[in-house]
């Protein structure tokens, strides 16, 4: 089982916190900051596992970690995972936002939060992995997002006849239309989180089909 | 309303949607509460408006906020009304803000159960998914119980993606609902075989779930988790299968066997790290769960080690980290093929990442030896010198002090350089494990006597070094070992060189900032010194001398008298006075050395924790008897009072008077302990471990080994001593060599022939390499004539512990009796110790399964009949395995006959049959040769997998052997009758229940070749009733005979096994039928047959089943039963053992019995409650019974009348 997805950069600002046990909203963030606490005083070059802290420990559980760039994903599972395994997920959900977001930044994933919830729940479910065959997950997110589309553009249309206030179904617009509209004056553009650019070693794996 | 709506979208243009939201955030840095809460505001604007996008629009923001954390549940019901929105766009939004915020606590959590449905039910696929996403996270006992249908039709829906949703789901559903597992576990294990990739992992998914809680629940679905073993490709399927393995094999050896062979298949040929990690992790599960079993699979070993080894070495810091970890399971059974590589994980030990550097050490705890221990330490010395943080080197510390004390200082070879070490480690700084350096410094002083003076001397130059007063004591727990040391050097003082320089020492006014309980100590050593002093002044005469330590002594003790600390003060007022009183008598030139020594006269034995225990108690005395006459009740009680009162009033009289007369004060005393020992709330006390230590005969001359030391005591000077004694032990260990070899060579040139081997071999082997000092620990701490018992190992708060009941003989019968093993795959399978909750379970079940009965009854029989096949799949371990024949015969005909009856289980059973024929000529291969041996280990075979189970089983397969086994006091018993008899053949019967199989009950025919000819092609036909039928091979009309699965050779013996199916069990009847067989001899063969009556009597329906006496007591109120009774009388037999009598012949088993009178239960195979209540009187036996249906229960009565009527 996954207990916890948490994604967040490398100041430990929270850009997704996904718990699949009910905590409360403050030991949530306890658990964030512990987290991010142990893994972000780790070298580049090190294991990507380690015991679990305090809150979400227990000696069954393990925090299995990739750092791309500026963002920490952080699983946290029992021993019923495996950890090359768990490894391999974050690979596939991070190649999966990359393909969902076409080079994916950390921008992406702060302002769209959820979105990223969107594309994690095709592929865990309640703390359980559901999909790892990206092709699949991606098959699946796109046509939701087309499904959401010509929802809208009925939902905006139906407003645009109503009203002369052409302006109202920005606000409906997909989101991502939103943004490329609107001129975003941002204080700092971070890297890109490309995951081609990224000498991560990975493990011999085959991808999981 | 169009106003309405026109103004609604006016408000929503100036609304932030969840971007705004972000932008707003990142700008607001400085006053990003204020801001936050200014939105949460606006939100709540949004939320009270009608139209549902901004509503969504506001959800989703919440979601965000969630995230930083701040609580949303406010905003539970804003959530609901969005996840009911028709649009799929909402409908997400609402769903994912749940999933955030939602958990069983909330209230309107309720509200949701139809909605949820509805979506369940929609024509969406993905309304449907997200739905059963968002309830994967939210789900409640309530929805699960609510929602379980809808979701498991929903595991049958046309698209893989809803099901492979609905399958994952349900594991959240059976958690919080479990009542829904039976029913929908068979849908859950045919989508195991779902077409679909995604849904067939989703299913291995939660059933590996589900089986690594209670595994032995699922060892049934083995073959087929074996099957999808070697047939997917999938890894991620594949992983998950072989953890589950893993979780099995510890419960079904065979399992692991067949395993083995698969796995390091895949081993070989995968490419994928974390499958090839995942079956190293699962072989060494395998191979610990075989170790005992198996000789050795030393190839599998050292493939796992090879492969781990490759692992390690991988640039990889993942995967080095977790080959360390296997491999450190690898170490526990099979420590000496890690050693090999021990090269590797010293190297580990020099990784710059501290988690693997935390496991190599691990590693290390089992890999020294004597040969290696001082290698190891001093290169664990230099990196405590090197770690930087404080935490890794006080790892660093504790691990050296486990490996050099690991079981009682096995590897250390010289004690001196231990100590050395434990010197050396005092050095350091800050660490918080100063006590247990003490402890180990303590520890070897008292245990090894030969190194004491040694130990004493370093000690003394601990206690003289100011570093560690130095260093602040409220900080570091390093001055702990002052402790240690000041004890040391004054319970030895006699090996001290300088005492007084010690003495001095300890008295400095720095010792004053040290920690009470250190101080306590010095002060009482200060004592033993100062006697130790005495002594040797007054020896030499030196009077002076003698009164000036005695000056010092009254000088410094006062700082002590001052301390804040209790302990400290009263000690060191008391010595104080005791030294001015001997400065008086030394000032009189009174020889006082002696009686000052006198204090700490006698030597301080180490004694074991368990010592006392082990003493055996002396022939003659029995501890229960009383030394005195009991004084009555009223006695003890008058005297209280009375005590307390003298006591008070002696206490009025004279307030300060502790030396009441003396006669009293014994007279009180001697009540006191009379009190005591009648009274049952008091502790009694016994001698103390030590009193009768020394009260034990012959104790003082226990042998304590007396060694000549090879090493000079003297410490060469030069600090780093540890380094030096490496040295010189490697020159000591030459020497020893070089001697041992002279003695080979003069043996050799002695022998001249055949010893080549050994003197070629120069390796050093561990036992070779003699100790320079041996702890005399095992021969000194026990008592000479201890008990030799191994109970004390057993921890009292084990929890397993509970379980070690010593099963009273009635209900232990009961116990043994009826399953048999092969018949009933649960019981036979689960281990020994896990038959007590496994009585517990069935116990509570009854009430449950009865109300499920029916709804469940084709499933339980699928899982019986998988059972079965586990069984059958298990014993068709390639031959080298060598399972027991026995249990390969038996299963072969069990399986014969399922397949005949049951229906077909497509391709499976096709795989199944085949193996079976496959299995079914190699046991006719063998059974000629082997069926003599066969006969006589059966016995054996079949108590190694049952222990508990002495003479029944035996009997019952072997009634020839009747009463062979004599040792209960309970006469033997079978329950297999005479079925028919002619000169050929000779068959008994028994017929079982299982309570899995509510309408079939399984006939087994013991056939015995009586004759010098050779049966074969034997065929068993009955005539069916309409009640009861035999199951036939599939294809067969009922007038075909059943084929019997075996021939028999003359005067051979062996059983068969056929399936009824019946109807009604509440009346006895007999069933006509036919055994044809073909008798072949030397003349001819012959065609004969055989007619036989079966009686299949209403106790064949029952099935034993424990049942505890709160249940019983519960199902006799419950009024359900009609009840019936009879008496029986002339009964000589002792209740005891009429008790098993009922218990073996009609399947009962004992709830309670007290005195002579007990009560009884079983179960028939179609749920029906039996309880019974057997009275004992003078000559007679009454039975009450209780039942569910009074036919059933006045049938079984009539027969049991029939049986006690024998006894």
């Amino acid at each position: 089982m996954i207990k916890a997805i948490l994604i967040f950069n490398n100041h430990g600002k929270p850009r997704l916190s996904k718990f699949y046990q009910p905590y409360s909203e403050d030991t949530q963030q306890q658990i964030i900051r512990e987290t991010f606490h142990l893994v972000s005083k780790r070298d580049e070059n090190v294991c990507n596992f380690l015991e679990g802290g305090l809150l979400i420990g227990g000696s069954d559980n393990k925090l299995i970690y990739r750092h791309y760039a500026t963002l920490y994903f952080v699983f946290c599972v029992d021993s019923s995972e495996s950890e090359l395994g768990i490894l391999d997920l974050i690979q596939v959900f991070v190649e999966t936002l990359d393909k969902c977001f076409e080079n994916v930044c950390e921008l992406d994933l702060i302002f769209h939060v959820d979105k990223v919830h969107n594309i994690l729940a095709e592929m865990v479910m309640g703390g359980m992995v559901l999909e790892t065959n990206m092709n699949e997950i991606v098959t699946q997110i796109d046509a939701q997002n087309k499904l959401e589309k010509s929802e809208l553009i009925v939902y905006t249309g139906l407003f645009c006849i109503s009203q002369d206030f052409s302006q109202a179904g920005l606000a409906g617009a997909p989101a991502r239309a939103v943004s490329a509209v609107k001129n975003m004056n941002l204080p700092e553009i971070p890297r890109n989180i490309n995951i081609g650019d990224i000498s991560i070693k990975v493990p011999n794996l085959p991808s999981f089909k | 309303m169009a106003l309405k709506m026109v103004k609604g979208s006016i408000d929503r243009m100036f609304d932030k949607n969840l971007q705004d939201l972000v932008r707003g955030i990142r700008n607001h840095k400085e006053d990003e509460a204020k801001y936050i809460s200014q939105c949460i505001d606006e939100i709540k604007q949004e939320l009270k408006q009608d139209n549902i996008a901004v509503k969504a629009n506001a959800v989703c923001k919440l979601t965000y906020l969630q995230m930083l954390g701040y609580d949303i549940s406010w905003a539970a019901f804003n959530i609901i009304e969005v996840m009911s929105a028709s649009k799929f766009t909402f409908k997400r939004i609402g769903y994912l803000a749940a999933s955030q915020c939602f958990h069983e606590g909330t209230d309107v959590i309720m509200l949701t159960t139809n909605q949820i449905r509805k979506d369940l039910s929609s024509p969406s696929q993905y309304d449907t998914g997200v739905a059963l996403t968002g309830l994967s996270c939210f789900v409640t006992p309530d929805l699960a119980r609510d929602l379980a249908n809808d979701i498991m039709t929903l595991m049958s829906h046309t698209k893989p993606y809803i099901r492979k949703k609905a399958v994952l789901i349900m594991y959240k559903v059976f958690l919080k609902y479990p009542e829904s597992l039976r029913p929908a576990f068979p849908r859950l294990k045919e989508k195991l075989e779902d077409p679909d990739p995604g849904v067939q992992s989703a299913a291995v998914n939660v059933i590996c779930e589900l089986a690594r809680r209670n595994p032995k629940n699922y060892l049934s679905l083995a073959p087929l988790f074996f099957k999808l073993m070697t047939s997917s490709t999938n890894n991620w399927v594949l992983i998950k299968i072989i953890k589950l393995f893993g979780a099995l094999t510890p419960l079904e050896p065979r399992l692991g066997k067949k395993l083995i062979e698969p796995l390091t298949n895949l081993i070989h040929s995968t490419s994928a790290m974390s499958l090839l990690y995942e079956c190293v992790n699962t072989v060494i599960a395998v191979l610990i769960s075989l170790s005992s079993g198996m000789p050795n699979h030393s190839a599998s070993i050292q493939l796992c080690v090879q492969k781990l080894r490759i692992l390690i070495e991988d640039s990889d810091q993942n995967l080095k980290y977790l080959g360390l970890l296997a491999m450190s399971k690898i170490l526990r059974t099979h420590p000496k093929s890690v050693q090999a590589h021990k090269d590797l994980v010293l190297q580990c030990l020099d990784d710059k990442d501290e988690s693997i550097r935390l496991r190599a050490l691990d590693l290390l705890y089992g890999m020294v030896s004597k040969k290696n221990l001082m290698e190891i330490v001093k290169k664990l010395m230099t990196h405590v010198d090197k770690a930087e943080g404080t935490t890794y080197r006080d790892e660093l510390l504790t691990k050296i002090i486990d490996i050099c004390s690991q079981s009682n200082y096995q590897h250390i070879t010289n004690f001196e350089w231990y100590i050395s070490i434990l010197v050396e480690l005092t050095r350091l700084e800050g660490t918080r494990h100063g006590h247990l350096i003490a402890a180990q410094m303590l520890d070897v002083a008292i245990r090894v006597k030969a190194i004491r003076r040694f130990a004493v001397a370093q000690m003394s130059a601990l206690l003289d070094s100011a570093h560690l007063v130095a260093s602040s004591p409220q900080r570091s727990g390093i001055c702990e070992v002052l402790y240690a040391a000041a004890w040391i050097c004054g319970e030895f003082s006699e090996h001290l060189q300088e005492p007084q320089q010690t003495l001095e020492a300890m008295l400095r006014p720095k010792v004053t900032t040290l920690p009470g309980h250190i101080q306590a100590v010095y002060v009482q050593n200060v004592v033993k010194l100062y006697a130790a002093i005495l002594q040797q002044k007054e020896q030499a005469a030196d009077v002076s001398a003698a009164q000036e330590v005695t000056q010092l002594l009254v000088e410094r003790l006062p700082q002590f008298v001052q301390s804040a600390d209790l302990e400290v003060q009263e000690r060191a007022s008391c010595i104080l006075q005791l030294v001015k009183h001997v400065q008086k008598l030394q000032a009189k030139d009174v020889p006082v050395a002696e009686e000052v020594s006198a204090l700490f006269a006698g030597e301080l034995n180490p004694v074991a924790p368990k010592a006392q225990k082990k003493v055996p108690v002396p022939e003659g005395l029995d501890l229960d008897a009383w030394i005195n006459e009991p004084l009555s009740d009223s006695e003890s009680e008058d005297e209280k009072p009375k005590a307390m009162f003298q006591d008070e009033e002696q206490r009025h009289a004279k307030p300060r008077a502790p030396e009441a007369d003396e006669q009293e004060l014994a007279r009180r005393r001697e009540a006191r302990r009379q009190e005591q020992a009648n009274n049952p709330f008091y502790i009694k006390s016994s001698p103390s471990p030590q009193k009768r230590y020394q009260d034990a005969p012959g104790v003082e001359h226990i042998p304590v080994v007396q060694i000549d030391l090879s090493v000079p005591l003297k410490v060469p000077a030069g600090m780093p001593l540890s380094d030096q004694y490496v040295k010189l032990e490697e020159e000591r260990r030459h020497r020893q060599r070089l001697e041992k070899d002279k003695r080979k060579k003069k043996k050799r040139e002695r022998e001249r022939r055949g010893t080549r081997r050994h003197s070629s071999l120069h390796t050093e082997s561990d036992e070779d390499i003699a100790p320079a000092q041996r702890v005399d620990i095992v021969t000194e701490e026990m008592p000479e004539n201890a008990l030799p018992s191994d109970e004390d190992d057993k921890d009292p708060n084990d929890p397993y512990r509970a379980l070690d009941i010593d099963l009273d003989k009635p209900l232990a019968d009961s116990e043994k009796l009826p399953v048999q093993k092969h018949r009933n795959a649960e019981t036979s399978k689960s281990p020994e110790k896990e038959d007590v909750p496994l009585m517990e379970k069935k116990s509570k079940k009854p009430k449950k399964k009865e109300k499920k009965h029916k709804e469940k009854e084709r499933e339980k029989k699928k899982k019986v009949e998988k059972g079965e096949d586990l069984d059958f799949w298990l014993s068709t371990t390639p031959p080298a395995a060598t399972p027991a024949p026995e249990e390969l015969e038996v299963n072969t005909t069990v399986t014969v006959l399922k397949t005949g009856q049951e229906e077909p289980r497509g391709e499976e059973q096709d795989a199944d049959e085949d193996r079976e024929q496959d299995l079914e000529k190699k046991p006719s291969k063998h059974k000629k040769k082997k069926h003599k041996k066969d006969k006589e280990e059966r016995p054996k075979d079949k108590r190694k997998s049952k222990k508990k189970v002495p003479p029944t089983d035996e009997e019952a397969a072997e009634p020839v052997e009747n009463g062979t086994l004599d040792e209960e006091p309970l006469p033997p018993m079978s329950s297999y009758t005479l079925l028919a008899e002619n000169s050929y053949i000779k068959m008994t019967y028994d017929v079982q229940g299982s309570l899995q199989k509510d309408s079939q009950v399984t006939v087994s025919v013991v056939l015995e070749n009586q004759s010098d000819s050779f049966l074969k092609s034997m065929e068993l036909n009955v005539l069916d009733s309409l009640n009861a039928r035999l199951a036939r091979p599939e294809g067969s009309s009922v007038h075909d005979g059943v084929p019997v699965p075996f021939q028999l050779p003359p005067g051979i013996s062996n059983e068969a096994q056929f399936v009824f199916t019946i109807q009604s069990i509440v009346m006895a009847q007999k069933l006509k039928g036919t055994l044809s067989f073909i008798a072949k001899n030397d003349e001819g063969s012959t065609h004969e047959k055989l007619d036989f009556k079966l009686h299949f009597t209403c106790t064949s329906y029952l099935v034993t089943t424990p049942c505890y006496s709160d249940a019983f007591a519960k199902l006799l109120e419950s009024g359900d039963l009609s009840m019936s009774s009879i008496k029986v009388d002339g009964i000589s037999m002792s209740f005891h053992n009429l008790l098993a009598k009922i218990c073996f012949h009609h399947r009962f088993s004992v709830v309670e019995r007290v005195d002579s009178c007990a009560s009884m239960y079983s179960r028939s195979i179609q749920g029906h409650h039996v309880c019974l209540l057997v009275k004992k009187g003078e000559k007679s036996v009454s039975v009450d019974g209780k039942c569910s249906d009074p036919t059933l229960l006045s049938n079984l009565l009539e027969e049991m009348k029939e049986t006690l009527a024998t006894c």
